[in-house]
C-alpha cells in the first residue's frame, strides 16, 4: 500500500483500538463507580475512533477489506499503535497514567490533523478532538491530585509515570511515511510533538509533588510493527471470537 | 477516591429554559473531580446542557416527623390552585 495516508489512519486508529481494548478491561472493576463509569466512557470514545481511522485506511486501500477486518484478522507486527498503549493495565496508576500521556500526546496530535490538507483526515481529527479535550482534562486533574494525595498514591503514580517513561517515546517516532506525509502538508512529523507534549506535562507535574522523568530513551520498533510480548495477549483476547468463528455477527 | 469520599447531589438541566432538575448523588474528593463525574456519570446519553453539583451535608432538608405540622395545613385548599381563571388560548405554556 502506497498511500501515505493509509499508514496514517492505520497508526491512529490502531493506538486508539489497543488502548481502548486495555481500559475496557477494567469494567466492572475500576477502584469506584464513578471511575468504571469514566473510564468505560473513555474507552468507548477512543473504539469509535477506530472505527472512523480503520474505515477511512480500509477505504484508502480499497482491497474490499473493512475496519473490522482490519481491527480483527491483522497480526501482531501489522499493528501500528506505539509501545504505549500495548503496556498492560497492572494497577489503576499505571493505567492512569498511560491515558493521561496518551491524552497530552492525543490531543496535540489531532490539533494538528485538524489543520491538515487532506479532508478526510480534517474530518475525523475534528470529531475526534472535543472528545479528547475532555480525556485530557480529566486525566491530568486526576494525576495532579493523585501525585498529591497520600504517600501511597503519589509513590503509584510516581513509579507508574517512570515504567511507562520509555515506552511513551514510540508515540513520537518518526517513520518513512512520515517524511511523505509531511512534505505533502497533511501531517507533522511525529517526532516534532514531543517537546510541546513534554512542555506540558511538566507544566502539570509543577502543580503537584510529581517529577516528570527527563531521559530521551525510549523503545523503538513499533512504527515497523516490532511490539512486545503484551500485544500477542491482546490480540488473542480481541481477536478470538472472529478468528473461531470467522465473520460471525450479532 | 476512597470510599470515604464526600457524597454530592446533581442537578441537570436537561434544555434551555428550563430548570436544573435533581438526578442522583456521587461521591467525589473535591468539586472539580464531582462536576468530571457528574459529567461521566450523569449525562453520557446526551441528557443535559449544565450540570450543578453540590455537596450533600450542604443540603438543609425537611424532617420526616415534622411532615404533619409542614404540609397538613396545605390539603384541603383548593382555592390555592389557580384553577378558577380562564387561561387565554395564546398562552401556551403555564
Amino acid at each position: 500500500m502506497n498511500d501515505p495516508r493509509f499508514h496514517l489512519a492505520l497508526r491512529m486508529g490502531d493506538n486508539s483500538l489497543i488502548l481502548a481494548q486495555q481500559n475496557s478491561k477494567w469494567c466492572g472493576h475500576a477502584p469506584t463507580l464513578e471511575e468504571d463509569i469514566a473510564l468505560a466512557n473513555v474507552s468507548l470514545d477512543l473504539m469509535g475512533h477506530a472505527q472512523m481511522w480503520l474505515g477511512l485506511a480500509a477505504n484508502i486501500e480499497a482491497k474490499g477489506r473493512t475496519a473490522d477486518e482490519l481491527a480483527f484478522l491483522r497480526d501482531t507486527q501489522e499493528f501500528r499503535n506505539a509501545l504505549l498503549c500495548e503496556r498492560p493495565n497492572i494497577d489503576f496508576a499505571t493505567t492512569l497514567v498511560r491515558q493521561y500521556l496518551f491524552d497530552a500526546w492525543h490531543l496535540e496530535q489531532l490539533g494538528l490533523l485538524c489543520a491538515g490538507s487532506d479532508i478526510s483526515v480534517v474530518e475525523i481529527a475534528q470529531k475526534a478532538f472535543v472528545e479528547v479535550q475532555y480525556h485530557r482534562q480529566r486525566s491530568s486533574s486526576l494525576v495532579i491530585k493523585l501525585g498529591d494525595g497520600s504517600a501511597e498514591s503519589h509513590t503509584r503514580i510516581q513509579n507508574a509515570l517512570e515504567s511507562l517513561w520509555p515506552y511513551f517515546g514510540s508515540l513520537f517516532e518518526n517513520s518513512d511515511n512520515d517524511y511523505i506525509l509531511f512534505k505533502a502538508g497533511i501531517s507533522e512529523l511525529p517526532a516534532s510533538l514531543r517537546t510541546r507534549v513534554v512542555e506540558q506535562l511538566s507544566a502539570d507535574c509543577g502543580q503537584s509533588t510529581l517529577t516528570l522523568p527527563d531521559s530521551l530513551f525510549y523503545h523503538k520498533g513499533a512504527v515497523q510493527g516490532h511490539h512486545t510480548e503484551n500485544l500477542g495477549y491482546i490480540l488473542a483476547e480481541m481477536q478470538y471470537l472472529q478468528r473461531t468463528y470467522p465473520s460471525s455477527n450479532w | 477516591m476512597s470510599i470515604e469520599s464526600p457524597l454530592w447531589e446533581v442537578f441537570i438541566r436537561g434544555q434551555h429554559g428550563t430548570a436544573h432538575r435533581h438526578v442522583g448523588s456521587l461521591h467525589a474528593s473535591d468539586a472539580e473531580t464531582a462536576m468530571n463525574n457528574a459529567r461521566d456519570v450523569y449525562t453520557r446519553r446526551n441528557e443535559g446542557l449544565s450540570i450543578w453539583v453540590v455537596p450533600s451535608n450542604q443540603i438543609i432538608a425537611s424532617s420526616p416527623s415534622q411532615k404533619g405540622s409542614m404540609f397538613d395545613p396545605s390539603q384541603g385548599k383548593i382555592y390555592r390552585h389557580p384553577s378558577f381563571y380562564d387561561i387565554p388560548k395564546v398562552v401556551k405554556k403555564i
